[in-house]
């Protein structure tokens, strides 16, 4: 009997389906972008694109890191929180007089160290990832007000070169500096994903993690190193969100999580594990930033409109997940 | 063969869990270029003696030597280092991995430090080329069929320059075909030199490929021999035993004879019933009052028609009719509507709910018949529970305690209580008596006689022999997913004969008139 | 062994020991700090101090967490009670805001029983998705948790809607028998689910179908109805906890209205001793986790500290709750400290079921 006779589909509908929540985000996209261009007409002008990803920087990078977690199948409730913590210490750390160099190196410490420590709970105490991160970002919240109840402002020079400085082209369009390091996180964590043996684990892992521990992964090391790595992107995205608004805010960010959760799931990648990548992630934050953008432009809609509409992607994305059956388990 | 030198021996080899001997004194030996089949039923210690081998456990007594030397792996990943690699029965993939990289995950070639996946897809495709298989590489693992997934995991195994290679049960969900293929991988490795670990529950695969069979039983060695010298019916005998141990001594009682008992309509009566992939097209039927025994190897389609007869699996073909009328068994709940109970052989898993208390896990599926709004009232709980709990004798009789704390025997009993207190007119019990101790096999057992004269139907499976022969009045013998013969056991029924049709499937003529 | 010692062991093994004790360390560390702590005065026929306070505040938190001690002990979960809280609260509102005599009882109902049949629809909507579609719970309900902000705030069209009304004031405010009114709502639907799931035969189902859910299949229990059941229970326990936090302040904020109540509802089960796994559940013990939590969210308060700090000691509790209740840390230091002999060893067939093979 011939060999090609045991596939059980034929080759050509294997591709689309595993690409296929990434194709829809991106068609939803490009409708979406091309309902702005017909309605409005300086939606057409490419700095709306740019202050897009100005706005999204910090929420892209954040996103990426918790792409890695999604991956594993698991979940870190604790990121706004810890990029508002870090715009915290930032602030009150500048405040107190210290260097910029150093302010910025402990502040990018704390959210990987919280993000190890919380990985080492979900695996040597065998508690669901979803409490310990909770408690991850009750902690993390309760520094922010700790450190001070009011916003913390910051005037310390590296950080408002950071903020102001741009980047364009001779016609006036520009990005800022978050842009670029967003972009940075996002193509070091593609190539993570794609060509290390930890960004394979992490793909390994979220398929079926019984085999790959026999399969001789280390379950327990890239696990811990996936919230290290949520940790760190947080961190990240905590620095990009003091950059954007100069100050350390106790109360920022709240909630974020959930958009970021939102922006992975919208982006492709399947809240069960194994299957998904980091420029679907990219797409999702984009298609949350022109969601933003349109209801901004359109001017009757009210901002409360941008949740139900996320709410009903995810609906639909989950569903449409369901349908192809990309639950693998 | 017996020119070259082992490749692997096993001397020796004890290992005890807590009040089960699981392998005790066992030799085992694998040649370069055989494949070996290792046999037994459950509980003989097959997956035990793998498990040591591979470092799963350590070993109490005895000595494992790989080459010339003595090893004491700490487990899969050692093992395979050293070139014993596992194939597992549950494909242990990532589906949604390539199968280029479920073969290289761990040890990718990379350079500079990055993954070079050209160097992987092309080692991938050299790999399966050498195991004659043409398929795309970068796909995921789940876009294929079992068997190209069972290959795939070979392909794993191999590739670490195995010397060993254990197969644990690879064609369990494989069909024909697929079988066909894997074997021919197989005579192709042999013929490389690698050794080959066996572990099936069909007989004629075992008699297609092995060259060399090793029979345990009850964790002890019963031989090794070349498959040329061991006929199927010895292999048989060998694996189940003819041990006709304590259980003998249940006194015999006068029974109904099946000719009156087959007077009425039948209580259920099946036809052509099947379900693809799980059991063959069988009839059968079930009158009140009878016992009728499954007899069949493990992996056999027992329990697949057990579940088909429950609607815990649903049919895909067949008829069944309850009393004379046509009915329908698509889920669990028509079936106990019949009257039907169910006490599964995966009793962990399929039977008990472990948090719950004795009281609760007996009365649930009664509770649940009636609806929760109809809560059985606490005094008639606490009668269905003592009268019980005094009628199986389950130790501790305390009602209130969680039924993970009993021991599996007493948690047994709880699930057959849970079915008896529903008073149902059709009884399945598979494997009811596995794992229990003697004296509460015994129990179970004479509680079967006691039920079956009261009127219940029972369908009774069990892999001991003796015990079918002993409590049924008539026997329907499974093979490979088919049930190949209808058996009235009379004085001209007996262990050799059942053993003779499991091992040759005879009597299919017989069974379809 | 001594008598006294298997006592106390006895004592100590209770599942409602370590709840209990917490709150009674937690009640004496505040009277140390500040020796008023636990005095109650009447003024006016009504009981006042500190501990009523923590009893009416908890209220909206124990009815949340009721619901929510259903949903997990079928091995589920539910992120949308706050948002659920936030709808039926801005609808009740909206309602009684437009009405001519906001001080009418029957309008009022009208107002509740409008909200809260608004809630069973969401409640409905969370049980199809799990039950029928088969979504894993904490995605499904993630989905509602996101959008019904949105609704929320759609509904009272971003203001805050501030309302005059007696008879809704007097379900967070009110007083009834000396005691605040918002206690016996509490305590009436606890005693009422209690009754629902302990009089019935509805309480052993749940567990049997969070315990083991093919086993339940095979006894013949119909568990995606029981599913659906409790997603609507939660939705309806959520709703009423929306009418007392929105009637405490007497407006309704779509934003704010009930956030982080899933939370510290999830907290107060997990103290509570019901496991996230799913399987037995403790109503007993949930009522002391979310008095645990508002006790701390209090003496907090008290204590000068803003109540965002509160969240680190709130960390702490979880995390110390959830590591005292890791089987996986109880085996690594358990053991060693209490020198208790080690458990009794596993059978060889469950050490075959947790080796993959």
């Amino acid at each position: 009997m011939s060999v090609s006779s045991l596939t059980t589909r034929p080759s050509w509908a294997k591709l689309p389906r595993r690409q296929m929540p990434v194709l829809a985000t991106l068609a939803l996209l490009l409708v979406m972008y091309g309902i702005g261009v017909s309605q409005y007409q300086a939606f057409s002008n490419v700095q709306v694109i740019f202050n897009i990803f100005i706005d999204n920087g910090f929420l892209l990078v954040i996103a990426v890191g918790m792409t890695f977690v999604i991956l594993t199948g698991g979940i870190d409730l604790s990121v706004g929180s810890v990029a508002a913590m870090t715009a915290m210490v930032s602030a009150w750390l500048l405040q107190s007089g210290l260097p910029a160099l150093l302010v910025l190196v402990i502040a990018l410490l704390i959210g990987p160290l919280l993000g190890f420590l919380m990985g080492c709970a979900i695996h040597f105490f065998d508690i669901q990832p979803f409490i310990v991160t909770l408690a991850g970002m009750f902690f993390a919240r309760g520094m922010c007000t700790f450190i001070s109840n009011a916003s913390i402002p910051i005037t310390d020079g590296f950080w408002t070169t950071m903020s102001q400085y741009r980047i364009g082209d001779p016609r006036g369009n520009f990005v800022s500096v978050s842009v670029i390091v967003a972009f940075v996180v996002v193509l070091v964590a593609a190539y993570v994903l794609a060509y290390t043996r930890l960004g394979r684990n992490v793909y390994a892992i979220g398929g079926n993690p019984q085999s790959a521990l026999l399969m001789g992964l280390p379950l327990g090391r890239t696990r811990i190193a996936v919230y290290t790595i949520s940790g760190l992107c947080a961190a990240i995205g905590g620095i990009l969100l003091s950059f954007y608004t100069l100050s350390g805010a106790p109360l920022i960010a709240v909630g974020m999580e959930l958009d970021v959760i939102a922006a992975v799931v919208i982006g492709g990648t399947v809240l069960t594990g194994g299957s998904g990548y980091v420029f679907g992630t990219v797409l999702g934050v984009l298609v949350l930033g022109v969601i933003q953008t349109l209801i901004t432009f359109d001017g009757s809609l009210n901002s409360w409109w941008t949740k139900i509409v996320i709410g009903g992607l995810l609906f639909a994305f989950i569903l449409l997940q369901r349908l192809i059956g990309i639950r693998y388990k | 063969m017996t020119d070259s030198r082992p490749v692997l021996t096993m001397t020796g080899i004890s290992k005890s869990f807590p009040g089960v001997r699981a392998l005790h004194d066992v030799d085992f030996r694998l040649f370069p270029g055989e494949v070996h089949a290792l046999m037994g039923e459950n509980g003989a210690g097959k997956s035990t003696l793998i498990k040591v081998l591979t470092g799963v456990y350590g070993i109490d007594e005895g000595v494992i030597i790989l080459g010339d030397e003595q090893v004491a792996f700490s487990g899969p990943m050692q093992a395979a280092g050293a070139g014993v690699s596992t194939v597992y029965q549950e494909v242990n993939l990532c589906p949604n991995l390539s199968v280029a990289e479920n073969i290289f995950i761990g040890r990718e070639p990379r350079r500079f430090g990055a993954v070079h996946w050209a160097e992987v897809r092309r080692r991938a495709r050299a790999l399966l080329t050498r195991l004659d298989l043409d398929i795309d590489v970068t796909a995921p693992v789940a876009s294929y069929s079992l068997a190209v997934q069972q290959m795939v995991a070979i392909a794993r195994a191999i590739d670490v320059r195995a010397q060993v290679l254990i197969l644990d049960e690879p064609t369990s969900s494989l069909d024909a075909g697929e079988v066909e293929q894997l074997f021919r991988i197989m005579r192709q490795l042999r013929d490389e030199g690698i050794a080959i670990l066996f572990v099936t529950h069909f007989l004629d695969q075992v008699y297609r490929i092995a060259d060399r069979i090793t029979v345990l039983r009850n964790g002890t060695l019963v031989g090794e021999y070349p498959t040329a010298e061991l006929p199927q019916l010895a292999l048989v005998e060998k694996m189940i035993g003819k041990d006709l141990d304590v259980l003998e001594r249940i006194e015999e009682q006068p029974r109904p004879e099946l000719a009156t008992l087959e007077e009425g309509t039948p209580f259920v009566e099946v036809s052509q019933l099947s379900r693809r992939g799980a059991v063959a097209p069988f009839s059968l039927t079930i009158h009140a009052g009878e016992v009728v025994g499954l007899a069949g190897l493990l992996g056999s389609g027992r329990t697949e028609v057990a579940r088909l007869f429950f609607g815990a699996d649903r049919a895909d073909h067949g008829d069944v009719a309850v009393s004379g009328e046509p009915a329908s068994l698509r889920n669990p709940v028509q079936a106990i509507n019949q009257g039907i109970g169910f006490c599964s052989e995966n009793r962990r898993a399929e039977g008990i709910i472990p948090d719950l208390t004795v009281r609760e896990n007996m009365i649930l599926a009664m509770q649940a018949a009636r609806g929760w709004l109809r809560r059985i009232p606490r005094r008639r709980q606490d009668e269905l529970v003592d009268k019980y709990i005094k009628a199986l004798s389950i130790r501790p009789a305390n009602p209130d305690m969680p039924v993970r704390n009993l021991s599996g025997g007493n948690q047994q009993k709880v699930l057959l209580a849970r079915w008896l207190i529903t008073e149902p007119r059709l009884l399945i019990l598979d494997e009811p008596t596995r794992g229990i101790d003697i004296g509460a096999k015994a129990e179970i057992q004479k509680l079967v006689v006691q039920l079956s004269d009261g009127g219940m139907a029972v369908l009774f499976i069990s892999a001991e022999l003796e015990e079918v022969l002993r409590l049924s009045h008539k026997i329907a013998v499974m093979r490979d997913r088919e049930m190949v013969a209808h058996l009235v056991n009379d004085d001209t029924v007996d262990a050799d004969r059942v053993m003779q049709t499991i091992a040759t499937g005879t009597q299919r003529e017989e069974a379809n008139q | 062994m001594s008598d006294a010692n298997l006592r106390l062991r006895t004592l100590v093994g209770h599942r409602l020991f370590w709840p209990v004790a917490v709150l009674v360390a937690m009640l004496a560390a505040n009277t140390i700090y500040r020796p008023g702590f636990l005095a109650i005065e009447v003024n006016n026929g009504h009981l006042y101090g500190t501990p009523i306070d923590i009893l009416r505040l908890s209220a909206p938190l124990i009815l949340v967490a009721l619901g929510m001690t259903l949903v997990i002990s079928t091995g589920g979960i539910d992120l949308s009670v706050g948002s659920i809280c936030a709808i039926s609260g801005a609808i009740a509102c909206l309602y009684i805001s437009e009405a001519p005599d906001q001080n009418n009882l029957g309008m009022v109902f009208t107002a509740l029983a409008m909200a809260l049949g608004v809630a069973l629809v969401l409640g409905a909507w969370n049980g199809v998705l799990v039950s029928i579609i088969g979504i894993q719970p904490i995605i499904a309900t993630l989905i509602l948790m996101v959008a019904g902000r949105g609704l929320a705030q759609l509904i009272t069209e971003g203001q805050i809607i501030t309302i005059n009304s007696g008879p809704y004031r007097a379900i967070g405010l009110g007083h009834f028998l000396t005691l605040p009114l918002a206690i016996f709502i509490a305590l009436g639907a606890a005693l009422l689910i209690a009754a629902f799931t302990r009089r019935t035969a509805l309480g052993m189902i749940v567990e049997s179908v969070g315990g083991n859910r093919e086993a339940s299949r095979l006894a013949g229990i119909r568990s995606g109805r029981v599913v659906f059941l409790v997603y609507v229970v939660s939705a309806a326990c959520a709703a009423i906890a929306g009418f007392m936090i929105t009637a405490n302040v007497s407006s309704a904020d779509g934003n704010a209205a009930g956030l982080w109540v899933e939370l510290d509802a999830i907290l107060a089960v997990v103290i509570g001793g019901t496991s996230l796994a799913g399987g037995r559940f403790y109503l007993s013990g949930t009522i002391l986790g979310a008095l645990i939590i508002q006790t701390l969210t209090t003496s907090v308060y008290a204590m000068n500290i803003s109540p965002q700090t509160a969240l680190l000691f709130k960390a702490v509790v979880v995390i110390a709750v959830c590591l005292i209740q890791a089987p996986a840390f109880r085996a690594k230091f358990g053991r060693r400290r209490r020198g208790t002999p080690p458990p009794p060893a596993p059978s060889p067939q469950r050490q075959k079921e947790e080796v993959p093979a």
